[in-house]
């Protein structure tokens, strides 16, 4: 896919949550559904962008620029778990049912105890409800027996009862891992929920004055500012080298490294901020609180890093160095186990 | 948009059989030559081994054939120079002269410079030092007080520079020098000189370091006088100059590398199943330098794209360095482990214990977040890059 096309899509995607997410929000916050912004979303086509072109999508990379569009603009819409779970049904040869999906992995304590998933993001307002369970089994459920539960963004976070025999049930690749793929998903709404809030502190910092002169004239907050706009950017390559890398370890630390991030983020650019910032009126607290929710779902750092640090030791010290280097690259065998096209 | 993305370049083809030469010839060399493993670039200083490079055709490799260099790309030179460094080789001699002095003299020096010295550099037997600081301009490099004036078909140039790294063992010193009147932006009236350091009687006077290493010099310009000739680029133009060298100084992955050899030794002594709060932390510095190493790559692909991605640069640099010290910190607490300095724990020779190794970086620390330019003046860089100032 060109980048051009790559261009597009995530062009697309901007406008349509810059348009639809702050009245979607306030439809979230009674308890609705935004179901006129879904409408809008699903009548793009982006819930399919992740798909691999010759399934009808424009790949992987494409799918995170939405994501992190959908994060750029706070849309409280299940963008990625839909889009997830699209690519998921693919990569088990299974139909992915219409309307809004909500997908359920397996990462540290999610998983429940076998008769029940839990913190299921959307499940009351999906169609269906994806769950990825052991052994790379997919199934679809329709929710039922709903718990409603919400993260500190208040999205939707639900308990759910797997009880019966699901709509439907398949078996995912070898190579596809869903707990994975979702975390590197929630890593790229992380990556552009970090880039409103830097843009709105930097805005901030330039517009408020004190002592006679823009905040952002003192040292002590340029410092501030540039430190977010390093933790951005480091979790931004580190979505961007995964997409391209499409290996375990590739996605694993793309969200350890954006978990981290956040809440150094977060606590700056509220210290920026002022008072105004911890106010429920003032916008902010959107994209701060996504930023602390979204740190601690799908695994958060301190799980991804035991993970990849016991990876790394597995050679030893002097396998270091290659076993890095191979898992930043693509083609090589790690990429395998992530797979290429619909193999996430 | 706010803020700096860092997109994968395209690797060029070939590229993983260069990186397989270059692994081939560094176990050989290690076995061979027995130097000890130590990621910082300014560790070990070996013109053997830099002419060795030189004949495999690894130093200026993005060079025209024409001045001795191999027409490869940025990129490839990047994979290179990083497997050099996560070996541990010891590549200081070359460093300078291959990263940022060749680069400047094939920017902006005369057709007689370049034919005079890229070849040598090339072939890994020409050093260069970088005369910037001077005892009271550091960070504030445009309040520079070395002064050059014409004098005769020549110039002479009066004046101190300090923290001169290698000025006793390079061939030449690229000298940041007051011409002229510095005007409003206080950027004007400077310009840059190749200086003989063996012919042109600059006086070099050691400075021994904290951990007792002699790297760093004071070098005084007391009325040394030099042809026309040496001026590089055009007079007054100093400034524009020297910030694109910055840049190149900055840029590299030496600014994230230089205590890899600890991060190996971290994860070699917590074996294959570490208890999970040291796994956490191995990973912790694991998938920053994923992150660090990627942006750093983009920041390679910026450079072969001929862009100058100086604030993207200083975002590496800064978190890069920040970094390196944070791996020798985790080895300390996670293998307790009193570092030593030198090889006074009896170890000595090829085989330094880990003690050693962590006490070369405890004592090296200080310096990575100073040399290249500071931190702080890193971060205003970076806020400039953002809009505000
Ligand atoms: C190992 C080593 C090798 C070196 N090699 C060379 C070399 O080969 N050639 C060469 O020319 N130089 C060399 N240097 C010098 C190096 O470039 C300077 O140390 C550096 O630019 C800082 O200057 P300074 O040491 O005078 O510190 P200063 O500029 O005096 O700074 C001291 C402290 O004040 C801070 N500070 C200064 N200005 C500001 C500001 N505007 N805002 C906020 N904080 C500020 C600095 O960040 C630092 O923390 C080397 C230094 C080291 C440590």
């Amino acid at each position: 896919m060109s980048d051009e096309t790559l261009r597009l899509i995530e062009q697309t995607a901007d406008d349509l949550f810059a348009a639809e997410s702050g009245a979607a929000r306030a439809a979230l916050a009674k308890g609705e559904w935004p179901e006129g912004a879904w409408q809008a979303f699903a009548a793009t086509g982006l819930a399919q962008a992740a798909l691999p072109e010759d399934a009808g999508g424009a790949g992987l990379a494409a799918g995170l620029a939405v994501l992190r569009a959908a994060g750029r603009h706070a849309a409280p819409l299940p963008v990625a778990e839909t889009m997830m779970a699209t690519l998921l049904c693919h990569a088990a040869g299974m139909e992915a049912p219409p309307g809004p999906l909500a997908l359920s992995t397996t990462a540290a304590g999610e998983d429940g105890d076998g008769s029940t998933v839990r913190r299921v993001p959307w499940a009351r307002f999906a169609s269906a409800v994806a769950v990825v369970g052991p052994e790379g089994t997919l199934t679809l459920r329709t929710p039922a027996d709903v718990v409603e539960g919400a993260n500190l963004a208040g999205e939707p976070r639900d308990d759910m009862a797997l009880s019966g025999p699901p709509a439907a049930a398949g078996t995912l690749p070898p190579d596809t891992d869903g707990t994975l793929l979702m975390a590197l998903a929630r890593a790229a709404q992380l990556r552009g929920a970090m880039e409103q809030a830097l843009a709105m502190t930097v805005r901030y910092a330039s517009e408020r004055e004190q002592f006679g002169r823009p905040l952002a004239r003192f040292q002590a907050i340029q410092h501030h500012l540039a430190e977010i706009a390093g933790e951005a950017a480091a979790s931004g390559a580190a979505v961007d080298a995964a997409a391209e890398a499409r290996t375990p370890f590739a996605f694993a630390a793309a969200k350890a490294r954006a978990s981290q991030a956040a809440g150094t983020i977060a606590r700056l650019a509220h210290q920026v901020h002022g008072a105004i910032g911890y106010t429920a009126e003032h916008d902010l607290h959107h994209w701060t609180k996504r930023l602390w929710a979204w740190r601690d779902e799908c695994g958060n750092e301190a799980h991804w890093w035991r993970v990849l640090g016991t990876d790394a030791g597995q050679g030893g010290g002097a396998a270091l160095w290659p076993m890095l280097v191979a898992a930043g690259t693509a083609g090589t065998d790690a990429a395998a186990a992530a797979g290429e096209g619909a193999r996430p | 948009m706010t803020g700096f993305d860092f997109p994968p370049p395209v690797m060029p083809p070939g590229v993983e059989a260069l990186r397989a030469e270059v692994r081939a010839f560094l176990a050989q060399s290690q076995a061979e030559e027995g130097w000890r493993p130590d990621s910082d670039f300014g560790s070990d200083w070996s013109a053997s081994f830099s002419r060795a490079l030189g004949a495999r055709g690894w130093i200026g490799m993005t060079w025209p054939a024409a001045y001795g260099g191999h027409e490869r790309s940025a990129l490839e030179r990047y994979v290179v120079i990083e497997e050099l460094l996560a070996a541990g080789a010891p590549v200081y001699a070359h460093w300078v002269a291959d990263r940022q002095s060749g680069p400047l003299l094939l920017r902006f020096g005369s057709e007689a410079q370049r034919r005079a010295i890229l070849p040598r550099i090339a072939a890994g037997g020409c050093y260069f030092a970088i005369g910037m600081s001077e005892p009271d301009s550091g960070s504030d490099l445009a309040s520079v007080r070395t002064r050059a004036v014409r004098s005769g078909d020549g110039w002479r140039i009066d004046g101190t520079k300090v923290w001169t790294s290698n000025a006793h063992r390079s061939h030449y010193m690229i000298a940041l020098c007051r011409t002229g009147p510095a005007g409003e932006s206080r950027h004007e009236g400077l310009s840059q000189f190749l200086i003989d350091l063996e012919g042109d009687g600059v006086e070099v006077n050691p400075i021994v370091n904290l951990a007792g290493k002699h790297d760093f010099n004071e070098c005084v310009f007391d009325g040394v006088t030099i042809p026309a000739d040496r001026l590089i680029g055009r007079e007054g133009d100093g400034w524009r100059q020297v910030t694109g060298e910055l840049a190149l100084e900055r840029s590299g992955p030496e600014r994230i590398l230089s205590t890899f050899h600890l991060l190996a030794a971290l994860v070699e002594a917590a074996g294959p199943a570490p208890e999970p709060r040291l796994a956490e932390a191995i990973g912790r510095l694991v998938a920053e330098f994923y992150a660090l190493r990627a942006m750093s790559l983009a920041v390679a692909g910026r450079l072969e794209a001929g862009a100058l991605p100086d604030v993207e640069a200083a975002i590496v640099k800064d978190m890069g360095t920040r970094f390196e010290a944070e791996v020798a910190e985790t080895l300390r607490r996670a293998v307790p482990l009193e570092p030593v300095a030198g090889d006074r724990d009896g170890a000595g020779g090829n085989a330094p214990s880990l003690a050693s190794a962590l006490g070369a970086s405890v004592l090296g620390l200080p310096s990575f977040t100073l040399r290249g330019g500071t931190n702080e003046i890193l971060r205003s860089i970076i806020a400039r890059g953002l809009g505000v100032r």
